[in-house]
């Protein structure tokens, strides 16, 4: 069995500064001593481990691939993150920090599987295929995500938290339905596990015996509020209230990342109906580019963190084993540059939409009412073009 | 011929079995419509003859309903989603406002959302609170849905087949005081336009518009008004989002006079916006504002209340001589 139900009951209370010398300088969202075992297979010294019932055997090739997603993904989101602070982005949600848990879960996924974001699954987005550039698009307000979902099986991203779990529960309904054996996957955060939706999404997978993945990155701040304000258990244990497995994942670690998904999407495929995945993460920058953590949380605790970086772990892991030379770095740091180059102009030279695109699309069948509004407007607007003629 | 009577109930029973039977992709989702047929019956019998994997009782959890209908939708099904009353839909309204009204134009077309969420409406059954609400203007202010309100039989088979057949959401409101009121349905006819009014009754000195449940009322107060030499036109709209102004337009420019009836509260109600447009399009040929009946701005009374609550037929004709004495 997983390792739903251990004995780690106790409610995961934020460690009081007040309370006992012992504990001081670590904050709550650490606590390791009163946390239930993460599944593990790369410690944050590049060391592999073996876990009882997860295992991964990779090679040179495909540890190589995995860590260039995440470095690539970094340098992305670096990219957009310096974008909004040029002004060409108006907000951005980083993923620093989550590139394990978003490349591990993706590189889990087959192409037929479906993908239900949030908005920050850049890493997932990537390995679904997605051009990056596309992504840009909602935060440079120039529409409100607009990929066509179906063409890499990755959802529009959902700003409204939580919502996305319904979603993908319904079409994992009508995956079995259909008798297809992919299974779909859905991204939600800690923050979002208190929303109803997601109760109401563990509630409808299990009864249905839906084929979804319910993928958490407990990254342990929602914008300003710890997972102690979310819940008093820890969240992969909610699981077994609804009848099925939940495993906690240690986010930063790729291949446990990787190994658990695998294993969940194996168990939607079979049949035997939805998983909890938590991936035990932390947010290293900013809720978004409009927040500021100083506000809330510590410096030491960024820093405890950094220690369990999930590139510089595999980087370690390829360099002790031989995997990657040195050319292969270079390389991949040219590979950055260039992508970072790439985005930077797709958004610079990203058109504004045309001013009548505000109606387009409001209905698949059109609507009187935007009919005539549309003409009213084109109206209005033409009527500056006439008296600038005159 | 396939013209048979039957009551509104029954009208979208049938309906819904034509449209389970015409496409392998429709399904019925909600809460105690299989085995029970529905707590009104409109999906009696639909689980025994299309299975439990088309006709899904779903848990108790609207936003759950609704939320896994959009993820059906986009898997290529056409959900048809029941919510039990109306007073029922606000756990569901997150879901219909922000994800299933948006959804197409978020992704710049490349997806649709047919969905179907049926809502049998407004009061006038004696029930307790929740039970008598009519919340169709909370849905007519959402662009990206379409709202609409059969007032006979004929109307619920027919309009509901094109709610289905339709690639935009529909709320579907159900007038659940006339379910058992009997009407004609003609199965073999060609279906008008879904979002189109009809002039229910001809007549020439005033313009009665109205949908669902108050069509009969104000179909019963023309009768009463003729018996006072005056005629007067009745219009069903049918259609609250969008709603056809040029029929009504065409009426009102030919009987000068317009009042709107409806159950919802008045202020905000979709009368505020009928008033307003038609008194833009109509104003030369308006002989009095118009005027509306409907609702009060409190909660829905208990149900001995009602009778008061509710426009009856005296506060219709009420309403008309106040427009006639203009």
């Amino acid at each position: 069995m997983t390792v739903e139900g251990t004995a780690a009951r106790k409610p995961r209370r934020s460690v009081k500064r007040t309370s006992a010398s012992a504990t001081k300088g670590r904050a709550g969202a650490q606590a390791p001593a009163t946390e239930p075992q993460l599944v593990q297979l790369l410690t944050p010294e590049g060391e592999r481990v073996t876990h009882p019932e997860y295992a991964i055997d990779l090679g040179p090739e495909e540890l190589r691939g995995l860590y260039r997603d995440m470095v690539l993904t970094r340098r992305f989101d670096a990219e957009a993150t310096a974008l909004q602070r040029q002004g060409e982005l108006g907000l951005w949600a980083s993923l620093l920090g989550q590139e394990a848990a978003q490349i591990g879960s993706g590189r889990a996924l087959r192409d037929d599987d479906y993908v239900f974001p949030t908005y920050r699954e850049h890493g997932v987005a990537w390995c679904r295929g997605v051009d990056p550039a596309n992504l840009l698009g909602m935060f440079r307000g120039v529409n409100h995500g607009g990929w066509d979902p179906n063409s890499n099986n990755f959802h529009l991203y959902t700003i409204v938290i939580g919502s996305q779990t319904l979603h993908a529960t319904g079409y994992a309904m009508g995956v079995a339905k259909d008798g297809a054996d992919s299974a779909v996957i859905a991204y939600f955060g800690d923050g979002a596990s208190s929303q109803g939706d997601v109760a109401e999404a563990f509630t409808f997978s299990a009864v249905y015996n839906a084929p979804v993945v319910f993928f958490c990155q407990n990254n342990q701040w929602a914008i300003s509020e710890p997972t102690e304000r979310q819940t008093r258990v820890p969240l992969y244990q909610r699981a077994q209230g609804y009848g099925f497995p939940g495993v906690r994942v240690d986010g930063n670690d790729v291949l446990a990342c990787l190994a658990v998904t695998r294993w969940a999407l194996e168990r939607a495929r079979r049949g035997e109906g939805p998983t909890l995945v938590e991936a035990f993460t932390y947010r290293m920058g900013a809720h978004t580019t409009s927040d500021d953590p100083t506000r809330y949380r510590l410096d030491d605790e960024r820093a405890a963190w950094e220690a369990k970086d999930p590139i510089l772990r595999l980087r370690a892991l390829l360099e002790k084993e031989g995997h990657a030379d040195a050319a292969f770095f270079e390389e991949l740091e040219a590979e950055s540059e260039t992508l970072g180059k790439r985005v930077r102009e797709a958004v610079r030279t990203m058109p504004d939409p045309d001013d009548m695109a505000m109606f387009d699309h409001t209905y698949a069948d059109g609507h009187a009412l935007v009919d005539e509004e549309r003409a009213q407007f084109a109206a209005y607007q033409a009527s500056f073009a006439d008296s600038e003629g005159n | 011929m396939a013209v048979t009577k039957m009551p509104l109930a029954k009208a979208l029973n049938e309906s819904l079995r034509t449209a389970l039977e015409t496409d392998p992709k429709v399904l019925i989702m909600g809460e105690d419509v299989g085995k029970l047929g529905g707590v009104f019956r409109i999906t009696d019998g639909l689980q025994k003859d299309f299975g439990e994997d088309r006709v899904i009782d779903t848990p108790l959890a609207e936003s759950g309903i609704v939320g896994t209908a959009i993820g059906l939708a986009l898997r290529g099904y056409r959900p048809v989603v029941e919510i039990q009353f109306d007073g029922f839909v606000f756990p569901a309204y997150d879901q219909i406002v922000t994800q299933l009204a948006k959804m197409h134009a978020r992704a710049l077309g490349t997806v649709k959302m047919p969905v179907v969420v049926r809502i049998p409406y407004g009061g006038g059954i004696g029930a307790v609170e929740h039970h008598s609400e009519s919340p169709e203007s909370l849905f007519a202010h959402v662009a990206g849905l379409k709202v609409v309100s059969p007032s006979n039989s004929s109307d619920g088979y027919w309009m509901l087949q094109q709610a289905i057949q339709s690639d935009d959401p529909v709320i579907f409101f159900e007038p659940k005081r006339r379910y058992w009121d009997k009407g004609e349905v003609d199965t073999e006819a060609i279906p008008g336009e879904l979002h189109k009014a009809r002039v229910a009754r001809g007549g020439t000195d005033l313009t009665l518009a109205a949908y669902g449940p108050m069509v009969k009322v104000c179909l019963e107060a023309a009768a009463a008004a003729e018996e006072e030499g005056r005629s007067i036109e009745v219009v069903d709209l049918r259609s609250v989002s969008p709603i056809d102004f040029d029929t009504l337009q065409a009426s009102v420019e030919r009987t000068r006079r317009l009042v709107v009836v409806h159950e919802a509260p008045v202020f905000f109600g979709s009368g505020a916006e009928i008033a307003a447009r038609i008194t833009e399009r109509c104003f030369y040929h308006l002989e009095a504002p118009v005027l509306r009946v409907g609702g009060y701005h409190a909660p829905y009374p208990p149900a001995r209340l009602e009778e008061e609550y509710l426009p009856g037929l005296d506060r219709v004709l009420d309403a008309v001589d106040r427009a006639l004495a203009y």
